[in-house]
């Protein structure tokens, strides 16, 4: 079996499900013989031709809407916005068509599609290139919002989102596209689409991430495990429908809890972790939830990129401080 | 200097407002007989639905409604031109074309009486629900299209914007698409001159709107819109063009919206009456009546017949409306998804509770 990154995974699960389902087409702004700007779709369009890999002219609303017109007439287009921040576009027919065509219809119409979106900072990009604004989609009823952290779940996770009967947003942590190889075996198995993943297991606090961020999380819970300290840690995955059965166990396990996010703080992801466990698991912590976060700013150009993300040594300061109330 | 492309819009009619068919060739329908009468029926009973849901919106039965007043002719002329294994894309005011292709009207009053069930309308399963989001239907006709043609299908898409909608970018963004794919399509801007206040001139200082889709390179032409025949003419030829594979057409039609925009509107605060008076001796209905008199087709004890069974139709829909129940707490929940996230079926197990506790 090859060991495969991230992005290769991601082309692998196109790959299987182009040639399982004929429904199934990508369409975007050089997906085609070029195979992306991060070669996402690499070798797709040779393989299954221009017909099914389809190169768009460059407007985001058009393909989009056009994403939405397909799905709804019974294909199954993979959309891709080139970087989130191109995203935007887009979002009329996300919100306004995309989330709301099974309801608005009362199921006559739905609307099975999926828009990929590379996001997140870290990789030297121009502006635009670096925002992790998940949390905008995670806040639209009738979205799934799917954030994989590794190849295993990224292979997985995509071809959940590809099957599904209703619209994913899947954002892909373009900072981890490179970072670690795994053997995923190209079976066509799913993940499912409504749950977190404990892939360290811990005693002593909680560790929730999604993303890219997963790197300095898992190196911060290798620095606390010198320290004697056992932290569990949580890949979110799917941050929308959002499973906070999952946490909030591993809380009532552990006793604390430290979140770690990329994006902004104010009304993110981590808002709603915390309120949550405010809500259903106050009795089981010990210390406050602590969250580290991207700072209230816009993303700044890459001169600064490294000040605004969240550092591991960011992570263990937050760490010790829930460690140290007793 | 030389000429690289050099375009022109050209202007349909066949049935002037006195009723008279001109044009050196006439197209079938013009002396289908049958047909048109059929369609002048349609055309009524249009008009008296709409009456009848503004009626029941100022008696506070009904939420705001678009009234489709004066839009009769070009809304069936897209709807009988069409298949029904075409895929219509409207905006919200097309209900002419909606009958035409099986919508019920208790169906229309049921969306504007605030209930999700008015959209899982009778008629084509593929159709659009109207779309409030202005040209937005446009792209998602674009794509409708493009899986038509991916899959081989003889069939097009058909969608309609206004002459404020034909501003937007998705209407020409959707013009690009259907220009860059060659898609089986028609966009039709149905120009009635205002978008709620802002006149036809404030869009755009072009001659004509039906110039936009020749920057796509599309077929592109104004038609009478208050002219049943040439609306159909148009579209039946333009979705010709789309089943033989030859692309997309944009259709002008010039037509003049005598209500209000919606029943929260009121047009007299920003559009001066003689201007409104004046579009009357043009509107649809009272030229095809002409039309079908002059030859013979048409008198007055039909047309009284006509307004009676129409009023009945009318009538008999609204009191279906009226008699539609509440959808009830859980249908708010229920069609968010294929299957349920646990975090939303609690949610509704929470609405369902508080429903039974304030009942009980």
């Amino acid at each position: 079996m090859a060991k495969v990154t991230l992005v290769e995974a991601v082309t692998m699960a196109m790959d299987y499900e182009l040639g399982h389902d004929k429904d199934v087409v990508i369409m975007g702004e050089d997906v085609g013989i070029n195979g992306g700007v991060f070669r996402a779709t690499k070798g797709l369009a040779q393989k299954y031709g221009e017909d099914r890999v389809i190169d768009t002219p460059l407007a985001e609303a058009m393909i989009a809407g056009m994403a939405v017109g397909m799905a709804t007439q019974g294909m199954k287009p993979i959309a891709e916005a080139q970087f989130m921040g191109f995203i935007y576009p887009m979002v009329e027919h996300i919100v306004c068509h995309a989330a709301r065509m099974r309801n608005r219809t009362r199921g006559r119409l739905t609307c099975p599609l999926v828009i990929r979106a590379p996001y997140g900072g870290g990789i030297h990009a121009p502006e635009h290139h670096s925002e992790s604004t998940e949390a905008l989609f995670a806040h639209i009823p009738g979205l799934r919002v799917v954030i994989p952290s590794s190849p295993t779940r990224a292979y997985g996770l995509l071809l959940a989102a590809i099957r599904s009967p209703d619209p994913v947003i899947f954002l892909e942590p373009k900072r981890i596209y490179h970072w670690s190889k795994e053997e995923v075996e190209n079976d066509g198995e799913e993940y499912p689409l409504d749950m977190c993943y404990v892939i360290r297991e811990g005693e002593d606090v909680t560790l929730v991430t999604w993303g890219a961020m997963m790197k300095e999380t898992l190196e911060a819970a290798d620095k606390l495990a010198e320290q004697g300290v056992s932290a569990e840690v949580i890949d979110v995955a799917t941050v929308s429908p959002l499973d906070m059965d999952t946490i909030a166990e591993s809380v009532a396990k552990t006793g604390r809890c430290v979140i770690i996010q990329e994006a902004a703080r104010h009304c993110s992801l981590s808002s709603e972790i915390a309120a949550n466990l405010a809500d259903q698991g106050l009795y089981d912590l010990n210390a406050p939830v602590k969250r580290v976060t991207g700072y209230d700013v816009i993303m700044p150009l890459f001169k600064m990129e490294k000040k605004y993300m969240p550092t591991t040594d960011r992570i263990l300061k937050a760490v010790n401080q829930v460690l140290e109330v007793s | 200097m030389t000429t690289v492309a050099s375009f022109n819009i050209d202007y349909l009619q066949y049935l002037t407002p006195n009723g008279e068919l001109v044009g050196d060739k006439k197209p079938r329908i013009a002396t289908d007989f049958d047909q048109l009468k059929s369609i002048y029926e349609l055309m009524v009973l249009t008009r008296t639905f709409d009456s009848k849901a503004v009626a029941l919106q100022r008696t506070g039965k009904l939420g705001t409604y678009a009234s489709c007043l004066g839009h009769e002719a070009v809304h069936i002329g897209i709807g009988s031109a069409m298949a029904e294994e075409d895929v219509f894309a409207p905006m919200y005011r097309e209900y002419g074309a909606q009958f035409y292709r099986g919508v019920k009207m208790s169906e229309v009053l049921n969306y504007w009486g605030g209930d999700e069930r008015g959209s899982h309308f009778s008629g084509p399963q593929h159709d659009f629900p109207w779309c409030v989001p202005i040209a937005t239907q446009c792209t998602h006709a674009a794509g409708a299209a493009l899986a038509m043609k991916l899959r081989g299908e003889k069939r097009a898409a058909v969608s309609v914007v206004g002459d404020g909608g034909s501003s937007k970018g998705d209407f020409l963004e959707a013009i690009n698409a259907a220009s860059a794919f060659t898609l089986p399509m028609v966009l039709m801007i149905v120009n009635n001159q205002w978008a709620i206040s802002v006149p036809r001139k404030k869009q755009s200082s072009g001659r004509t709107l039906a110039q936009k889709g020749l920057a796509g390179g599309l077929p592109s032409i104004q038609v009478d819109g208050n002219d049943y025949i040439a609306v159909y003419t148009a579209v039946k030829d333009a979705l010709k063009r789309a089943y033989e594979g030859k692309g997309a057409t944009v259709i002008e039609a010039i037509t003049y919206r005598l209500s209000d925009h919606t029943t929260a509107d009121d047009a007299s605060r920003y559009r001066p009456d003689d201007e409104v008076e004046n579009a009357r001796q043009f509107e649809p209905i009272k030229r095809m009546r002409k039309y079908l008199m002059n030859n013979r087709q048409w008198n007055e004890q039909l047309e009284n017949q006509l307004l009676e069974t129409c009023k009945k139709e009318v009538n008999e829909a609204v009191d279906e409306y009226l008699s539609t129940g509440n959808p009830g707490v859980a249908s708010m929940f229920d069609y968010m998804f294929a299957e349920m996230p646990h975090t939303l079926a609690a949610q509704k197990q929470y609405a369902l509770d508080l429903e039974e506790k304030s009942n009980g």
